[in-house]
């Protein structure tokens, strides 16, 4: 069905495999299928691990939810504490929480959009950005940027150091905290806390928009290998509020196709389940979500930063939004869909959730002590944000005893499965066909991923509904039986197969 | 100092009362003496090993050793608190206990005492076994897997509250706390939040329900002083 995901066979073909790939968060590996003169014939991304949470935390009481499930991910947790929250909120029915409780909550959300967008950007892409895609690989991480541009490396360090300060005052602990809780949160800011953090604010926004004209330089730069490399078109999704701003906390989301048009103007997340459909394959454990009315083949989409800068309608703070003017001016007013432009829509979004923080620490709200709200008990609950990789859905239904009875996580990385796989290909069609297959030429494919900044643990979280597929082959090669394990759990087999 | 109402601790003098355990007062003069199955208000039952102390040469559970002048009690020595380790690593293991989610971090004292005896890893294979979430009572909720089966709810349920609602059933290590309602469910007992035996259970293994988390990190129990340094609270605390 998509160009290079299947190769017509694999007898005679060379392979290659990318494991682990490195500078993500997770584990994942890339096949390539080669035959003798170098012609790709199949490129995929795979995820080697897999967790449990949607088995695991069947049968726990529903307020424990929002601090187990943030241990899907180190990197951005608080997107799972506050997904999970938001879904909890709806369970105990607290319609609306109260101000302070609600812009704590947008304080924490942003601290974790700046510590996670100065991770990427600094420590894990800037080395193929600042050394070179195919520079020599032991230099190309942190410390080789660290060696030769100390200050953009300190800049990125204490960028991200910041973002952590803000969840550590507000969850209490820098990663994996217990901030937000159903119907609201559990901890006031102190008026000497909100000084400190004000204290850093104008000197790391002077940062960030350093990194910004950094990228942009390296576009202006080399424009035909920056704006071509990795190059694919597709719909994207994003959340935008109720007056098409962008806003990475809450509202609706909005589908645009590859041109710009819109596929959903708006629609609320809790009809997700009538939108969008997840496609299983049999060679990934990570599943592939679609636009049901689409359908698979022309229904994947983008999520991110790349497809949230040009989802919404504007940026609502002023220095964001003009520099993703700026940024989507290369497209001469069609979508920008180049793989590398993500790091550009990444570190303007950084600079976005500091404008954010700035608005919020100077906001007298943020400082009450009335801290949650409770409502009318719901059996079931969908919490959506938009995580640092893009939308982020948390579904669960409890029972009468409090007991979460249905899980259904549906992760940024897994809405981009289809497009990191397209992008591989992409990349594998330009940099690597037909030629001989270098360290560097491999790094290629490395950074069409990186630049989505996939979080691969987070992505495969359904132990125990992941679809299996067992075959019994007899000694010719022949095989004799299938069984397979679909998606919602089912076993099928077929005898005598093939 | 009335010498003969006092004994010696590592050392230092302690001034008891007359029918006070060694752990008592150890802890009312300031003294820190690992446990996890004493309550004040309590009979003391040598359940847990973990206040095991050497009294004049011999091993023996401060909680029910009587004080006595004169008596010598070594209790903070590098030998006793590797065994307490010892003892905390096959807690862990034997239940499932999984701190970064557990709503009674930092308010748990298996977990304070790990932290302060610095037990670094569990040592032995977890048993993983496999135990019961009871949810059926409206406001509380029984987590099997937490439990340490210390017997203070059995207790507090049968001397304090008078319901007999708990009780320790099978042997070694098969033994686990069950509820004496024909359902064996909570839900079914007469089991009320104001109830000695919801207050007592040093882990988080009943808990009532929707209020976790209500106390951010930094300011729950253990956050403040390690439990060495809390005498005051553990020997005073009602709840």
């Amino acid at each position: 069905m998509f160009e290079l995901e299947n190769a017509k066979t694999t007898q005679g073909l060379r392979r290659i495999a990318i494991d682990p790939v490195s500078r993500v968060e997770g584990h994942g590996k890339v096949t390539l299928l080669l035959d003798e003169q170098n012609r790709i014939h199949q490129a995929r991304l795979h995820i080697v691990e897999f967790r449990g949470f949607e088995v695991f935390i069947k049968g726990r009481p529903y307020w424990e939810v929002p601090v187990t499930v943030q241990r899907l991910c180190g990197i951005c947790p608080i997107s799972h504490h506050l997904a999970a929250c938001k879904a909890m909120d709806a369970i105990i029915g607290a319609k609306q929480l109260t101000p302070t409780a609600e812009k704590l909550r947008h304080l924490m959300h942003y601290g974790q959009i700046v510590q996670s967008h100065a991770l990427h950007f600094y420590h894990l892409a800037s080395p193929d950005l600042l050394l070179g895609f195919d520079s020599e690989a032991a230099q190309r991480n942190i410390v080789g940027v660290a060696m030769k541009y100390p200050d953009i490396a300190k800049q990125g360090i204490l960028i991200r150091k910041y973002g952590q300060e803000i969840i550590h005052h507000v969850a209490g602990k820098r990663i994996h905290g217990t901030g937000a809780i159903p119907g609201g949160v559990n901890k006031a800011l102190t008026a000497a806390e909100r000084d400190e953090l004000k204290k850093d604010l104008p000197q790391l926004i002077e940062w960030v928009q350093g990194g910004i004209e950094l990228v942009q330089r390296f576009f202006e730069t080399n424009p035909s290998f920056f704006d071509s490399f990795g190059l694919f078109e597709s719909n994207m999704m994003g959340m935008v509020r109720e007056d098409g701003a962008l806003d990475l906390y809450h509202g609706d989301l909005r589908v645009k196709d590859a041109k710009g048009k819109p596929i959903f103007d708006r629609f609320n997340y809790e009809t997700y389940p009538q939108v969008l459909r997840e496609e299983v394959r049999p060679w990934s454990y990570m599943k592939f979500p679609y636009i049901e009315k689409l359908g698979s083949e022309n229904g994947w989409y983008k999520v991110g930063p790349l497809a949230r800068l040009q989802t919404c309608d504007f940026i609502p703070s002023p220095l964001a939004e003009a520099a993703r003017k700026n940024m989507l001016a290369i497209g001469n007013g069609q979508p920008v869909h180049s793989t590398l432009s993500y790091h550009w829509a990444r570190i303007i979004e950084a600079l976005h959730g500091l404008e954010v923080i700035q608005s919020l620490l100077d906001d007298p709200d943020l400082l009450g002590t009335d801290l949650t709200v409770k409502g009318e008990r719901q059996e079931e609950g969908i919490g959506v944000i938009e995580a640092p990789r893009g939308v982020l859905i948390h579904h669960y239904k409890v029972n009468e005893d409090d007991q979460v009875t249905m899980c259904n996580l549906i992760v940024s990385t897994t809405h981009n499965n289809q497009a990191m796989n397209t992008a591989i290909r992409s990349v594998a069609t330009q940099h690597l066909d037909r030629r001989v297959i270098s360290e560097g030429l491999l790094n290629h494919i490395e950074c069409a991923i990186r630049a989505y900044d996939p979080c691969l643990s987070c992505a495969t979280h359904a132990l125990g509904e992941m679809p299996l597929q067992v075959e019994l082959i007899d000694a010719e090669g022949q095989r004799l039986s299938l069984l397979c394990r679909d998606s919602n759990g089912q076993f099928h087999t077929s005898d005598v197969y093939g | 100092m009335n010498s003969e109402n006092t004994f010696i601790i590592d050392g230092m003098p302690i001034p008891f009362e007359p029918d006070q355990t060694v752990l008592q007062a150890a802890l009312k003069a300031g003294v820190f003496i690992p446990h996890l199955c004493f309550y004040p208000g309590l009979r003391p039952n040598g359940n847990c090993k973990l206040c095991t102390v050497i009294i004049n040469g011999r091993h023996t559970s401060a909680c029910t050793a009587l004080a006595r002048s004169g008596i010598e009690v070594e209790n903070n020595t590098p030998v006793l608190d590797d065994k307490r380790r010892l003892l905390l690593q096959m807690l862990f293991v034997e239940g499932n206990h999984f701190c970064p989610s557990c709503e009674k971090s930092g308010n748990c004292q298996l977990q304070a005492l790990a932290y302060d005896l610095e037990m670094m890893t569990p040592h032995f294979n977890h048993f993983f076994p496999s135990r019961k979430v009871d949810t059926s009572h409206p406001e509380a909720f029984l987590d099997l897997n937490r439990c340490v089966n210390c017997g203070l709810c059995v207790q507090a349920s049968r001397e304090v509250d008078k319901k007999n609602i708990f009780a320790l059933s099978g042997r070694g290590r098969a033994s686990h706390i069950v509820i004496n309602t024909p359902s064996g469910k909570l839900g079914d007992s007469d089991f009320a939040l104001s109830d000695k035996a919801a207050s007592v259970c040093p882990v988080g293994a009943i808990l009532p329900k929707r209020g976790s988390f209500a106390v951010p990190i930094g300011q729950r129990i253990y956050d403040k002083l390690p439990i060495s340094s809390q005498t005051e609270f553990l020997m005073t605390r009602k709840t």
